[in-house]
């Protein structure tokens, strides 16, 4: 299903305007294991639900900004800078 | 007299049981051929529960075209074995399954695209892969319809031809198996939905229905798209993201090519089935979603496409169009087997876009697992732990997918 994102500085477009980066994780420590090095890489948590997700507005703007989003539904629940403090709904 | 009135069913209800040798979570194409082929080596204490209908998900979704021309050591053999069961498939299970091995190309419209084909093949030909390199004029002549696109940007320059290829009917493959698996005593549970996986001793000894707890001697995942979420009952996160892929079905038309024609520098492949309607479908849509709703967007990128190799589909009506999960791994392989530091649990997942081509050799494989205890060859690059051991399988040759991790 089709959705609209809202990026933080051009405003409401089609989500095909944008490239999806993923969800957001954790980067580990430099001198992180094996283990956790491998976890980063490849395991997702995958969410079926409320997901915070990188999002790159590609024919738009270039930035990359973060939104909160249900998988399921494609409902976007907000959206902000990675460095803005977290504000609004669904977060 | 009443049993004309009764419906046929070709699967028997059963109340749920306290207990059973196998539970199996899925009743897709990988689930029913593993409790079929279980079945057939004397396990029948097993069910199989789906929290939808039988065959709902991506077994009911996918686009039916199976074939074996993948890229690597790991890929082919398996790929070529499932193939090898679905040849015989229709008798095994006493059911009209439709196999139509009409054959498919894959066509290169770039220097590089060729390369990539005929790399494939070599290694097809290696593994007894019936593929082979094809020219612009033998394209011509297997698919009469196409246009080649000479004078336009991306002209077909070449193409991988796989004769043995084919398109099945998907939802009869499940109903087969189903039957099957019913007939020698498996129970199969649809609207059966699972809340919880249980442990004891760090070992998973059943799992929860609401408030009825099932024990079982293994439990087996098999719920692709939705494969994250059952590992998340054990904690677990898998190296899966859940991505739609979408397709389209035209109104039916006079017979105009014989088999399925793929394409990866445009995104799509096209096949006409008995009916007459042409079936179109693409890659994954480019970002993860459990929304089995289509889009718009798709839909006019995808016909758009189509209409490239085909022109003279221009003003063919569209019937339906769909979506179904696909759990993409990193590398483009499925995953399967044990889990690590976790007896009693067993993962049949990475389905992703190549699921329902596997379903015969998957089934048959871990059938072979649950019972002997060790790992078939043939699935022993698939299990887990390859990425931690950075030995991921790269399967570049599956659908044209977006790279989406």
């Amino acid at each position: 299903m089709a959705f609209l994102l809202n990026c933080p500085n051009c405003g409401a477009r089609n989500v095909y305007d944008f490239r999806f980066g993923g969800e957001v994780l954790t980067r580990p420590a430099p001198d992180a294991g094996n283990e956790e090095l491998t976890e980063y890489l490849y395991f997702k948590e995958n969410m079926d639900g409320e997901q915070r997700e990188w999002w790159n507005h590609s024919m738009g703007c270039r930035k990359w900004f973060i939104a909160t989003r249900n998988t399921h539904s494609n409902e976007v629940l907000g959206t902000h800078w990675p460095d803005e403090p977290v504000t609004g709904t669904g977060q | 007299m009443r049993q004309l009135l009764t419906p046929n069913s070709m699967w028997s209800t059963h109340e749920l049981k306290d207990r059973y040798d196998v539970v199996i979570i899925g009743a897709g194409i990988h689930g029913l051929s593993t409790a079929y082929y279980l079945a057939k080596r004397g396990i029948t204490n097993v069910a199989v529960l789906d929290k939808g209908y039988v065959g709902g998900g991506a077994s009911g979704r996918n686009t039916a075209i199976i074939r074996a021309n993948y890229l690597t050591r790991e890929g082919i053999p398996f790929f070529r074995e499932s193939l090898s069961l679905y040849e015989d498939l229709a008798q095994e299970l006493d059911f009209n399954l439709l196999f139509d091995q009409s054959g498919r190309l894959d066509l290169g419209h770039s220097e590089s695209a060729v390369y990539g084909l005929r790399m494939r093949t070599g290694v097809n030909k290696l593994l007894g892969v019936d593929s082979r390199m094809i020219g612009p004029s033998e394209i011509k002549e297997l698919v009469p319809a196409i246009d080649l696109r000479v004078g336009k940007p991306l002209p077909v320059m070449g193409a991988l031809y796989q004769s043995s290829a084919g398109v099945i009917r998907h939802d009869a493959v499940v109903w087969g198996y189903g039957r099957g698996a019913d007939r020698q005593g498996v129970e199969i549970h649809p609207f059966t939905d699972v809340t919880g996986i249980v442990r004891e001793n760090g070992s998973v000894v059943g799992v929860d229905v609401g408030d009825r707890r099932i024990s079982a001697d293994i439990v087996m995942s098999a719920t692709a798209g939705w494969s994250s979420n059952i590992a998340r009952m054990v904690d677990m996160k898998l190296p899966l993201i859940t991505h739609p892929l979408q397709a389209f079905v035209t109104e039916p038309l006079k017979p105009f090519i014989d088999r399925s024609v793929s394409s990866a520098n445009l995104h799509v492949y096209v096949y006409q089935t008995d009916r007459g309607e042409v079936v179109v479908g693409g890659g994954v849509d480019p970002y993860s979603s459990y929304s089995q709703r289509s889009t718009l967007h798709t839909l006019e990128e995808l016909a758009a496409n189509m209409l490239e190799l085909f022109p003279f589909l221009r003003g063919v009506n569209v019937m339906r169009q769909w979506a179904g999960l696909c759990d993409m791994s990193p590398d483009y392989a499925p995953i399967m087997g044990e889990v690590d530091g976790l007896p009693g649990f067993l993962l049949s997942c990475g389905w992703g876009t190549w699921g329902f081509k596997a379903g015969p050799i998957g089934g048959y494989t871990m059938a072979e697992l649950i019972d002997t205890g060790k790992t078939p060859d043939l699935i022993r690059p698939f299990n887990l732990r390859r990425f931690s051991r950075g030995e991921l399988v790269n399967e570049r040759a599956a659908a044209p997918a977006a790279a989406v991790h």
